[in-house]
């Protein structure tokens, strides 16, 4: 209609936070989100924050390390039973994962791990997966940024 | 501040539908309908007299929609939340609300699944989630198992304890004739069964049956002109804490706390003040958390709690009357079960494993992983 205010084009979103997050691990990378006024991380990765309400989130890449606080071995009617894990990442989100390179049952709720990102090739998107880490000053964490 | 009246509605009318394996065909609305029709011959009601309907299936995406026409009626108010096993624990909540405003006058609350005959994975479709299905988790005993590893780590709870939940479980399942389960069981055996997720074993999970049923609620003055004495509604609790078990803030505190709280500050009540305790026990480690985080004792005390038959039929607290969703029967979503044991057990009409002499019941439905809890405190006409 003539004279009629133009309405003002939306901002649309043009990478859900699923993609950058993908894309990330990708590169080998675990992100997760920042809200600077919170002042605290936020997992999974969103369009709003969960404690401000605000769709100012900022993209950080995790240094890849962190704390078993939960663990199961599940086991499969066919198969080799697994390990499921929940671990909290040094920079304050907590993230479902497993734990590698030792047996499931072997995971002990309390044990330092770090960053693993696997790929599993073909379809199936890029996932990260935590091994056991023992502190030290000589190996650096896997996953940090470049 | 709760805009709901203690005693201002009753639960008028229970009843289960089949249970167990159900005929060949049966859809969870034909369960519904059967169990409606059963909780109205219960309290002496007619079809006719519905005019608000609550509902909830795994089975059907707009479950008010297909039990309105399947029942012919066209109610006032209808409610098909569904928040996992304690939407019918919410659904109380919602049609209390629609009674004291005069949205309806009688309401039901029912429940199907057929979910033994069809099979899980095909009564309840597992969305994906990028952020935890790629590993594996086996939903939803996975998840329990994580919180139970919580509680052995913080609080030395051990598998014997857990194991207790269901031996126990399958104490009072024995004195009911239409528990799935008919023969004992000993911790031994359920340490020795088959391994599902660490902690549990397959004897530490819910059963997976058919089952529905009805709950006919209405004004408490309405109810008192009914066939059964009217079981009071005194408190309503709430409370949703995280959808996925990687976003629960602490493994070992749930919702029942909060819901707890507000069911007990509504009924004026406490729990040294309950004489019947129906919790919705989908794995072992359910049962020592709700009896935590409702009272009955300290956080991290559970597991000690229920060892020696303490909530078995002759221990002092009666717990999970009806055998629970361990050995009773657990069609997938079963708080519905725990309102009918509890208004049963009020109304003294369980025979073998009647508690003697109560006046008061909580029953406290628990959805998704740990995810929605919502209690509800039931009374006789005596702690009105």
């Amino acid at each position: 209609m003539l004279g009629a205010a133009m309405e003002p084009a939306m901002d649309r979103t043009k990478e859900s936070p699923l993609a950058v997050y993908q894309a990330h691990l990708d590169k080998g990378e675990l992100a997760y989100q920042w809200n600077p006024e919170a002042n605290r991380a936020v997992f999974y990765p969103r369009v709003i924050c969960p404690f401000t309400g605000s769709d100012r989130l900022e993209w950080r890449v995790s240094a890849g390390l962190g704390t078993v606080y939960a663990t199961t071995v599940t086991h499969p009617r066919e198969g080799a039973p697994y390990n499921v894990a929940l671990i909290d990442c040094d920079e304050g989100f907590r993230l479902m994962t497993r734990v590698e390179d030792i047996p499931p049952e072997a995971v002990r709720i309390g044990m330092r791990v770090r960053l693993r990102v696997h790929r599993p090739g073909g379809e199936e998107p890029a996932y990260p997966v935590f091994v056991p880490w023992t502190d030290s000053p000589r190996a650096g964490p896997v996953g940090e940024p470049a | 501040m709760n805009g709901l009246q203690r005693g201002s509605t009753a639960i008028a009318g229970v009843a289960e539908s089949d249970l167990g394996a159900v005929a060949e065909g049966m859809s969870a609305i034909d369960l519904m309908a059967q169990g409606i029709q059963r909780a109205l011959a219960d309290c002496g009601l007619r079809l006719s007299d519905i005019d608000g309907l609550l509902c909830a299936t795994a089975q059907s995406r707009t479950s008010g929609l297909s039990l309105a026409e399947y029942l012919g009626i066209s109610p006032a108010f209808i409610d098909s939340t569904i928040l996992g096993g304690s939407s019918f624990m919410f659904h109380v909540a919602h049609a209390q609300a629609a009674l004291q405003l005069g949205l309806c006058q009688v309401a039901v609350i029912a429940y199907g699944s057929t979910q033994r005959t069809i099979g899980r994975r095909q009564a309840s479709v597992r969305e994906y989630n990028p952020y935890e299905t790629p590993f594996r988790p086996f939903l939803p005993s996975t998840a329990y198992a994580l919180a139970a590893s919580r509680h052995m780590h913080q609080f030395g709870t051990t598998r014997e304890q857990l194991a207790a939940v269901a031996v126990a479980a399958r104490e009072w399942a024995l004195l009911n004739p239409v528990a799935w389960e008919k023969k004992p069981l000993t911790i031994a055996e359920v340490l020795s069964a088959r391994m599902i997720s660490y902690p549990f074993t397959v004897r530490d999970i819910c059963l997976v049956t058919d089952g529905g049923g009805a709950v006919i609620m209405t004004t408490a003055e309405r109810a008192r002109s009914l066939k059964k004495p009217p079981i009071y509604v005194l408190g309503c609790g709430q409370a949703i804490t995280h959808a996925n078990i990687s976003s629960m803030p602490d493994l070992t505190v749930t919702g029942a706390l909060p819901s707890g709280r507000a069911a007990y500050d509504m009924a004026r009540l406490g729990p040294d003040n309950i004489d019947v305790v129906e919790l919705y026990d989908a794995f072992t480690i359910n049962t020592i958390l709700f009896l935590e985080d409702l009272g009955f004792c300290p956080k991290g005390e559970g597991g000690r709690f229920v060892e020696g038959g303490r909530i078995a039929p002759k221990g002092s607290l009666p717990v999970n009357t009806n055998g629970g969703g361990l050995s009773y029967c657990h069609p997938g979503m079963y708080g519905l079960f725990l309102l009918i044991e509890a208004t049963r057990q009020l109304r003294g009409e369980r025979g073998e494993r009647q508690v003697a002499d109560c006046e008061t019941a909580i029953a406290h439905g628990n959805g998704g992983v740990l995810s929605s809890q919502s209690t509800v405190i039931v009374g006789t006409a005596a702690t009105l």
